[in-house]
C-alpha cells in the first residue's frame, strides 16, 4: 500500500513538473517580448535583459521560474488589471468558484442518489424510464444548454431567479447556475446508482438479509445502498473535470467573479500571465484531487489496488 | 401378437396422440449460438434510444449536405436592411406559428412585432429567422453543422489512428516499451484537458486547424487504455499462441489476429469519443477560442446568439437544437452499440 501511494505521489510530481515545463514553454513561445518599447535604445534593453536575467540559458530562467511559482508568485495581470498581482485576483475570485463548484456537485450527488435509488427499486416501471431519459440527457448534453434554458424561462420569463450573479445576495443568485453545474453530475451517478443498484439487489446477501427479517428503509440503506455506493469513487474522476469545464462557461453566462469567468476574460483580452496562472491552479486542483481518489480507490478496494499493479508490471 | 402380423391400417384415427408438439417443446433461442454481427443488429434494433439517435443522425447529416443549398443565401451573405427579423416558414404562417411575430419586452409591456410586415417584405422567408447582421440563420446553422461533423470525423481518425496503435503497440511488446509508454499517457492524462486545449489555441492561432491540433494530443487517450486493456487480455490467448508459432510477424498478429476480436469495444469507444469532441468545439467557441468568422459553427453559432438571447430568442435556439440533438444522438447510438456489441456489459 505504501508503495502504491508513494508511487502515485511521485506520478504527480513529475506530472506538475512536465506542466511548469509546458506553461513556462508557451510563455516563452508567446509573441512579444515585455520591454516593447521604441524609445529603449539597444542598450537599455540589454540591461533590462541582464537585470531580469533573461539572457540566462534557458534551463536557469525555468528554474527560476519554477521557484517563482512555488512560492506562490505568478506576476501581475497586464490588460485585466494592469499591474495586479494575480494573487490579489485569485483572492476573492477562487473561493466563490470552489463555493459554486461545491454546491453543484453537492447537489448533483443527492439528486443523482436519490433519481437513481427511485430508478432501481421501481425497475422497468415509468420511474425507471423517466429517470433513464433525465440521466441520458445529462449526460449528452453540454451544461451550457441548461444554463441558457433555466435563465431564459425561470430567470427571464418568469422572473423567480436573477439572472446575473450578485454578490450581496450569493445563495438565491446562484440558484440557477448551481442546478445547471449540477447536470452531468446528477446524471452520472443516477446512472451508476441505478446500475449498481440493480446488481446488489439481485445479489445472494440481500436474499440472506431480507429472509433474516430486515425489511423496508433499513434494508436498502444499510445493506444493499451501502454496497451499491463503494465503486461510486470511480465516477468522481470525469465528474470533476466536467465541473471544472463547465464553470468556465456557467460562470461567464451568470457572469460570477470567480476563475472560471477571469480565465474567459484572460483569453479573449491576451492577458498571458493570468491565462497561464489560472492553468496552473486549475492543474493543480486536477491532479490533487485526482491523486485523493486514487488513493482512496486504493484503500477501499484492495482489488483495484493489486489489478493496477499487475497492469504495470506486466 | 407378432409385430408383422399387426395390421395397422385397422387402428383407428385417434388412437395416437401427437405429445411433444411445436407448443409445448423447448427450443432454445436464448443461447442457440448465432452469428456475431446478426445478434448485434438484432440488440441493436431492438433499442429505441439507439434507433431513434441513428434516424436524427441520419436527418442531421442531410439537412447539413443540402440545406445550405435549399435556401437563396449563403452563410456569409449580410442584407443589412433585414437584420433581426423572426423564423416564418412557408405554410406554417397561416397557423399563426412561425409568422415571423415575436415578443419583443419593453419593461412591463409587451409587444407583438413583425418585422417582415413592418419592412414590407412579403416574399421573404427566413426559416429559422435571420441574424443581427441580416444573415440567415437556416444557412448559417447547417453550413455550421458541417463543421460539427467535420470534428466528428476527424475525432473517428484520431481515435484510431493514433488511440487504437498506441494501446495495442504497448500492450502487444508490454514491459520496458509499455512502461514508458504508459508513464507518457498518465502524464498527459493528468494535465486536464481544457488547460492543453486552450494553452495549443493560444499558441496556433484560433481556427479549425488549431481545434483539430488540440483534439490530437488529448483525445486519443481513452480509446489507448481500452485498445491496451484488451491487448493484454488476449494475447496469451492460444490462438495468438498459435499464429506466433506459424511465423507471423507481431504487426499481423496485432493488426489480423487480435483487432477482430476487439472491433466491438472499438466501435463503441469511436463513438463515444464523437459527441466528447463535438463537445470540445463548442466549449471553444463559446470562451472565445472558436473558428473566425465570417465562418460558422454551432459552437460560434451560439456563442454570438447568446449576447441578445433575452431579446431574440430564436437565434440562438436553433444552432443550441441542433447541437443538442447532434450531440445526444451520438450518445444514443453509442449506448445501444456498447449494449448490442458487448452484451456483457449490459446496464453499465
Amino acid at each position: 500500500m505504501k508503495k502504491y501511494i508513494l508511487k502515485r505521489v511521485l506520478y504527480s510530481i513529475v506530472a506538475i513538473l512536465v506542466l511548469l515545463f509546458l506553461l513556462f514553454l508557451m510563455l516563452d513561445m508567446m509573441p512579444g517580448s515585455p520591454f516593447n518599447d521604441d524609445k529603449l535604445s539597444t542598450e537599455q534593453i540589454e540591461a533590462l535583459n541582464e537585470k531580469y536575467g533573461l539572457d540566462d540559458p534557458f534551463v536557469v530562467q525555468y528554474f527560476r521560474y519554477l521557484f517563482s511559482i512555488i512560492k506562490g508568485d505568478f506576476g501581475v495581470s497586464y490588460n485585466i488589471a494592469s499591474n495586479v498581482p494575480i494573487t490579489d485576483l485569485l483572492e476573492t475570485r477562487l473561493p466563490t468558484s470552489i463555493r459554486l463548484g461545491g454546491q453543484a456537485v453537492l447537489l448533483g450527488a443527492t439528486a443523482g442518489l436519490i433519481l437513481g435509488l427511485v430508478a432501481a427499486l421501481k425497475h422497468n416501471t415509468i420511474f425507471d424510464t423517466i429517470a433513464t431519459i433525465i440521466s441520458v440527457l445529462g449526460v449528452s448534453l453540454p451544461s451550457y444548454v441548461f444554463a441558457l434554458a433555466l435563465s431564459y424561462t425561470l430567470g427571464y420569463r418568469l422572473g423567480w431567479f436573477p439572472l446575473l450573479y450578485d454578490s450581496t445576495s450569493p445563495f438565491i443568485s446562484s440558484v440557477l447556475p448551481t442546478v445547471a453545474l449540477s447536470m452531468f453530475s446528477m446524471a452520472n451517478i443516477a446512472r451508476f446508482t441505478r446500475t449498481e443498484m440493480l446488481e446488489v439487489l439481485r445479489s445472494d446477501y440481500m436474499l440472506l438479509a431480507e429472509s433474516k427479517g430486515i425489511s423496508g428503509p433499513k434494508l436498502i440503506i444499510r445493506h444493499a445502498l451501502r454496497n451499491a455506493l463503494i465503486p461510486i469513487i470511480t465516477v468522481l474522476g470525469p465528474l470533476i473535470v466536467n465541473t471544472m469545464t463547465g464553470s468556465l462557461v456557467i460562470e461567464k453566462i451568470f457572469s460570477i467573479p470567480g476563475i472560471g469567468e477571469l480565465m474567459v476574460r484572460s483569453i479573449q483580452q491576451n492577458d498571458y500571465n493570468v491565462t497561464i496562472a489560472l492553468s496552473f491552479i486549475y492543474s493543480l486542483m486536477y491532479i490533487g484531487i485526482m491523486l485523493v481518489v486514487d488513493i482512496l480507490y486504493g484503500i477501499i478496494d484492495p482489488r483495484i489496488r493489486l489489478s493496477k499493479e499487475d497492469n504495470h508490471e506486466s | 401378437m407378432k409385430a408383422e402380423n399387426f395390421d395397422y391400417s385397422a387402428l383407428p384415427q385417434d388412437a395416437f396422440e401427437l405429445t411433444h408438439n411445436d407448443v409445448n417443446a423447448h427450443v432454445d433461442r436464448n443461447f442457440a449460438s448465432q452469428n456475431y454481427w446478426k445478434d448485434a443488429l438484432v440488440r441493436f434494433l431492438r433499442n429505441k434510444g439507439a434507433i431513434f439517435g441513428l434516424i436524427m443522425i441520419a436527418v442531421i447529416i442531410f439537412f447539413a449536405a443540402f440545406g445550405p443549398s435549399m435556401t437563396p443565401y449563403t452563410y456569409e451573405s449580410q442584407i443589412i436592411d433585414q437584420q433581426n427579423l423572426a423564423p416564418r416558414i412557408p405554410f406554417l404562417e397561416n397557423f399563426g406559428i412561425f409568422d415571423g411575430t415575436e415578443t419583443m419586452r419593453l419593461g412591463e409591456v409587451e409587444l407583438e412585432v413583425n418585422g417582415y410586415e413592418s419592412k414590407g417584405l412579403d416574399d421573404v422567408y427566413y426559416w429559422f429567422g435571420s441574424d443581427t447582421l441580416g444573415r440567415d440563420i437556416f444557412t448559417r446553422v447547417w453550413e455550421g453543422t458541417r463543421i460539427s461533423l467535420y470534428i466528428a470525423v476527424v475525432a473517428v481518425v484520431i481515435d484510431v489512428l493514433f488511440g487504437l496503435s498506441y494501446g495495442l503497440v504497448s500492450g502487444y511488446f508490454g514491459g520496458k516499451l509499455d512502461a514508458v509508454m504508459q508513464r507518457c499517457a498518465e502524464i498527459l492524462n493528468s494535465i486536464p484537458n481544457l488547460v492543453i486545449v486552450t494553452l495549443m489555441i493560444l499558441v496556433l492561432s484560433p481556427g479549425l486547424g488549431a481545434i483539430i491540433v488540440a483534439l490530437m494530443i488529448t483525445g486519443w487517450i481513452p480509446m489507448s487504455r481500452i485498445a491496451r486493456a484488451q491487448m493484454l487480455k488476449l494475447k496469451e490467448q492460444e490462438f495468438v499462441l498459435a499464429s506466433k508459432t506459424l511465423g507471423a510477424s507481431p504487426l499481423r498478429i496485432i493488426f489480423k489476429e487480435i483487432m477482430p476480436n476487439i472491433i466491438g469495444q472499438i466501435i463503441t469507444q469511436t463513438m463515444f469519443s464523437i459527441p466528447h469532441a463535438i463537445f470540445t468545439e463548442a466549449f471553444l467557441a463559446f470562451v472565445g477560442l472558436g473558428i473566425p468568422a465570417p465562418m460558422a459553427s454551432l459552437g460560434t453559432l451560439i456563442s454570438d446568439a447568446y449576447k441578445n438571447f433575452t431579446t431574440h430568442p430564436y437565434m440562438i435556439i436553433s444552432p443550441l437544437v441542433v447541437l443538442a440533438l447532434l450531440m445526444l444522438s451520438f450518445n444514443l447510438v453509442a449506448d445501444g452499440l456498447r449494449d448490442a456489441l458487448d452484451p456483457k456489459q449490459k446496464d453499465m
